[in-house]
């Protein structure tokens, strides 16, 4: 375990306001290779924590992501998951949509934003991934929300990949096979 | 010979720029916040600047193989401005952040009440976030500004040698040698000092404890000027030793005091937020 984690979360869980100081430098004291969890980096995963960790995160979440650099952007995503927000967050995924960073994409199409994203909002958000080569996998919901309307998006995608001689990507072959089926 | 430049605006550069600095061997480099040219209206401005320092200019220069640092502050002329003032509030955020190595560009400008408060407030930060601190002297009255900056940081309590006093000439360097801070020295085409007088001054005053940078910004200034002094200490006399501790040692020393700096930090990355500099890169 690390030290000054545990001095970070005990400080958080008195005074939530700690984290603006807090959430930045968590890279440096803890790293930031692969966790146990696959797709999160350790430093988000401690990230995590400490937002779980305070009474009032929710209210400190938004200017974290604001003020935030792109991992502690990601960070405040992932966190979304577990510290309820209500539908609050979902302007900082549509804020992360909006971006051309992988990093912030991914972690937006996440738990979060799979169970609160409009029908067209998370389609264009799996589109989005598609076409900045983010594999399907990352993505949350996909079982439960593909549907006809994302499925003919695909096919035209991959129309359009194909019509210019260019690759489709392979993970989204099985989706579109399915149809077919 | 490797640089370090401690001391560049590298969002008024093109990407031209960190192409020839480069190729003249600059390897790493400190931007320091400070004004735009034009006045700021509001907090909004300092923080959407405040995150180019920390994400998309990082970017940019690792394209170029350099390692890219910023220093952050509400700088002197703008502590004057109401409209500005509350960044100060924001600062602790962006304090804490990976690629911050010091406070600055904080001290004087027109030497003013409220200078002299976000002086020393923003020195009071350097100590709470453990970072050292860049301080501007003033352009106009700089031997009295220099002096006053002397004083105040005594009074704040942080060690001399975690402070620099940038834009030093030949009037005000003896001071700040005596007081235990660092001395700086901006290298311009036509004011502040140049190659020359800057080899004199190292002759006198000896190679330890001195920055040379090449502050270029917006206004008319030389990115290479790191390397040209470079080059005339060797003209003159000067040991590749002696150059390498100016040019890069010393800076390394200083900001290496914030426990951040990431020499490591120039491998490329593919792209900041889907744009790629290298256009015509990508399909």
């Amino acid at each position: 375990m690390n030290a000054w984690l545990d001095d970070a979360l005990t400080k958080v869980a008195t005074d939530a306001s700690a984290l603006r100081t807090l959430f930045p430098g968590v890279g440096r004291r803890v790293g930031r290779g692969p966790s146990d969890r696959p797709g999160w980096t350790v430093d988000d995963v401690a990230r995590v924590r400490l937002l779980e960790a305070a009474p009032g995160a929710a209210a400190e979440m938004p200017d974290l992501y604001r003020y935030g650099d792109a991992a502690e952007k990601r960070a405040v995503l992932r966190g979304l998951s577990v510290v309820d927000t209500g539908d609050a967050g979902l302007e900082l995924v549509a804020d992360a949509l909006r971006t051309n960073d992988t990093r912030l994409v991914t972690a937006a199409m996440g738990e979060y934003g799979a169970t609160h994203l409009d029908d067209s909002a998370y389609r264009h958000g799996v589109l989005k991934c598609v076409f900045m080569g983010i594999p399907l996998a990352a993505i949350a919901g996909l079982d439960r929300r593909t549907d006809e309307e994302l499925l003919r998006m695909m096919r035209s995608f991959a129309a359009e990949r194909t019509a210019a001689g260019r690759d489709v990507p392979a993970d989204l072959l099985p989706l579109l096979n399915e149809q077919d089926a | 010979m490797r640089i370090f430049d401690p001391h560049i605006h590298m969002s008024s550069r093109t990407t031209d720029d960190y192409a020839a600095m480069h190729a003249a061997g600059v390897r790493a480099l400190v931007e320091p916040a400070f004004w735009l040219g034009q006045p700021r209206t509001s907090v909004g401005s300092f923080t959407d600047y405040f995150d180019a320092l920390v994400g998309w200019e990082p970017f940019r220069a690792s394209q170029f193989g350099i390692a890219h640092h910023c220093t952050i502050a509400l700088n002197p002329k703008e502590a004057n401005d109401p409209r500005c003032a509350p960044v100060l509030d924001l600062l602790p955020r962006y304090l804490e952040k990976d690629g911050v190595v010091a406070v600055g560009e904080i001290g004087y400008d027109s030497m003013t009440a409220d200078e002299d408060k976000v002086f020393a407030a923003q020195l009071a930060l350097a100590i709470d976030h453990e970072l050292p601190a860049m301080v501007h002297t003033p352009h106009r009255d700089k031997a009295a500004g220099t002096e006053r900056s002397i004083a105040v940081v005594r009074e704040s309590g942080i060690a001399p040698e975690r402070v620099v006093l940038d834009h030093l000439n030949e009037v005000t360097v003896a001071m700040v040698k005596e007081s235990g801070s660092w001395m700086g020295f901006s290298i311009y085409p036509d004011t502040k000092m140049d190659e020359e007088r800057m080899v004199a001054i190292l002759r006198e005053y000896g190679t330890e404890r001195v920055l040379v940078n090449s502050a270029a910004d917006w206004g008319k200034s030389d990115p290479l000027k790191t390397r040209k002094t470079g080059d005339a200490m060797l003209a003159a006399g000067f040991t590749d030793d002696d150059v390498d501790q100016v040019l890069w040692r010393n800076p390394v020393e200083f900001y290496g005091q914030s426990g951040r700096l990431d020499l490591e930090g120039a491998a490329t990355e593919a792209e900041f937020a889907g744009n790629s500099i290298l256009r015509g890169a990508r399909k």
